[in-house]
């Protein structure tokens, strides 16, 4: 393992073009995760996100620039296998990624290919079920499960591998509100207790709340970058950009609009719901 | 009369086998033309279940459904015309594109109603407009759009039937804020001018808020809860309970309330809330 001050993923100066011919899907991009740190990136349908995504294992390279994990050039073929133990990787639709026709078995895939020895490969998929809530259905057939379940499965798979990395795209787009809460939960103890690094790919504003840092893709390029609470507080730009902001911001803002004065960082419920009641209530008392 | 009538409704897969699941039980609801319905519920809560038997591609275990009086599973003939008036898109409609053309695409459910040529062109054309698929793509491989454009192609397919009942399993998902504002509106529209019954299956409990005038909430294959938006989301520790979440409005709310600001229930949009609480503050003096 590298030092911890070293970040864990580093991109320079990059540029990725799936033709010649086609507008670059990312370009000039300069970026840097923390070791640890646990990154939303929010963007909308075609900004570039999902291509950052498959760009930072090596799926994709780089047409210009270069993306290093844990110092590790993902064009150098030498080290691409390092790579993708380093980085996991968790895509949008569960039905495209499993590959078994029972739960645990499926799990198991990544680490017995890896060569991990069985007794381990045991904990882990027993540990990793659990963590996404679905040790009870590991003898179930996948295909026989919800959506919202199969993508725990797909999850519980990275997992699995025990990567020091998890990037997810979209996880979460066809979970139930159980379902996404289960799931965040298991990624955060994850992050927690392993020091995994986070990097979730959304458009679930509810979920960006809960990263240390939010990082806005615009037309591949970088749009804003800063803890939720900053780039969400930015109303105007945020709609500019065809984004929305969380339910909590968008009425401090309406009401800020209409003669408030409002902080537009308070984006949970409740420090929303105290800041408006105290206005109110000081407003009450001084009339 | 309603347009469908669902009576005692009962649904078991696999029946006498270890798998053997009771996915609904004992369901009776009538869904009127013109209306737009939210369902809504937790993974494995019986709604998808539900809704493959409105158009009769499952069976009722027992129980009954009827479209305009007559039972849909009596006879062949009356069951082909029912998939016809009822229309049903799924999850990922996307993925069951398979013409050369998207104009070809939208045309096959119309041309396998036996229309004529310009009768087809004509509902294609239609349908295109309502979901704000250009001319220009008429020609296009379906396989060349964008996500989005491929949503509303798979959904243009479906409308271009002129269904009498429409419904959508999760129109929105994976889309981003603008792409998801724009379907919701293109749904509303065709509600509106067709008078169709709509029921939008949903996680999202602010879409559904905004835009459904009956919700009803599946829990445990019963329905649990069945009636306006308002009068379901006051009811927000017994949707809780059940692993449901309700709209951000409500929960900001009734965070105000326990705070002491004076709100009324049954707040389910950010836009009533604004209103009530900017009401308050011109009291005090705020605004």
């Amino acid at each position: 393992m590298e030092s911890t001050s070293t970040p864990i993923i580093q991109i320079e100066n990059l540029r990725f073009q799936y033709s010649e011919t086609d507008l670059p899907a990312i370009e000039d991009l300069n970026l840097e995760i923390a070791r640890g740190s646990f990154v939303a990136v929010l963007g909308r349908n075609g900004s570039g996100k999902s291509t950052l995504a498959r760009l930072l294992n090596g799926i994709l390279l780089p047409t210009a620039g270069r993306v290093l994990v844990n110092g590790m050039d993902t064009a150098n073929e030498a080290t691409l296998l390092d790579v993708r133990r380093t980085i996991g990787m968790v895509f949008q639709n569960p039905d495209n990624q499993i590959v078994a026709s029972v739960v645990e078995d499926d799990v198991a895939f990544a680490p017995e290919n890896l060569g991990v020895p069985p007794a381990e490969i045991r904990r882990r998929v027993d540990e990793a079920l659990r963590c996404v809530g679905m040790y009870e259905f590991r003898m179930h057939a996948p295909h026989l499960l919800s959506g919202g379940q199969k993508q725990r499965v797909a999850i519980a798979g990275v997992l699995a591998m025990q990567p020091e990395c998890i990037v997810l795209d979209e996880p979460t787009a066809m979970l139930d509100p159980i379902g996404r809460r289960e799931v965040l939960a298991a990624v955060e103890q994850l992050r927690q207790e392993l020091g995994m690094t986070v990097v979730l790919i959304t458009h679930h504003m509810e979920e960006c709340v809960r990263a240390d840092r939010l990082v806005v893709m615009s037309e591949g390029r970088l749009a804003a970058d800063g803890t939720p609470e900053a780039v969400f507080s930015q109303v105007e730009q945020m709609h500019a950009l065809g984004l929305t902001v969380p339910e909590t911001t968008e009425l401090l803002y309406g009401l800020n609009r209409n003669g408030f004065h409002l902080p537009l960082t308070a984006l949970s419920i409740e420090r929303c719901a105290d800041a408006i009641a105290d206005a109110l209530n000081h407003a009450m008392k001084d009339a | 009369m309603p347009i469908l009538t669902v009576e005692h409704l009962t649904h078991v897969y696999s029946p006498g086998t270890p798998l053997e699941k009771t996915a609904i039980e004992d369901v009776s609801l009538e869904i009127e033309k013109g209306q737009l319905l939210g369902v809504i519920g937790h993974t494995g809560s019986g709604k998808s279940t539900f809704i493959q038997h409105l158009d009769g591609l499952l069976k009722p275990t027992s129980g009954v459904v009827r479209f305009n009086g007559a039972d849909i599973n009596a006879d062949k003939a009356l069951l082909r015309n029912v998939r016809f008036q009822v229309g049903l898109v799924f999850q990922y409609p996307e993925y069951q594109l398979f013409e050369e053309t998207v104009f070809r695409d939208i045309a096959f459910g119309p041309k396998n109603m036996g229309l004529d040529e310009a009768e087809v062109r004509e509902r294609v054309a239609e349908a295109a407009a309502f979901v704000g698929v250009p001319e220009a793509l008429m020609e296009a491989s379906p396989l060349e759009l964008s996500g989005g454009q491929k949503r509303r192609v798979a959904i243009a397919g479906v409308i271009a039937m002129r269904p009498e009942v429409l419904i959508l399993d999760e129109p929105t998902a994976g889309l981003d804020p603008a792409g998801r504002e724009s379907i919701l509106k293109n749904i509303c529209a065709y509600q509106k001018s067709s008078g169709a019954a709509v029921l939008l299956i949903s996680h999202s409990m602010d879409e559904v808020a905004r835009i459904a005038d009956r919700l009803i909430v599946f829990h445990d294959g019963h329905v649990a809860m069945d009636g306006t938006p308002a009068e379901v989301f006051g009811q927000a520790p017994m949707l809780k309970e059940m692993g449901l979440t309700v709209p951000a409005a409500t929960e900001i709310a009734l965070a105000l309330r326990a705070r002491g600001v004076a709100l009324p229930d049954g707040i389910y949009t950010i836009s009533h809330l604004q209103e009530l609480l900017c009401a308050m503050g011109r009291e005090g003096g705020i605004c």
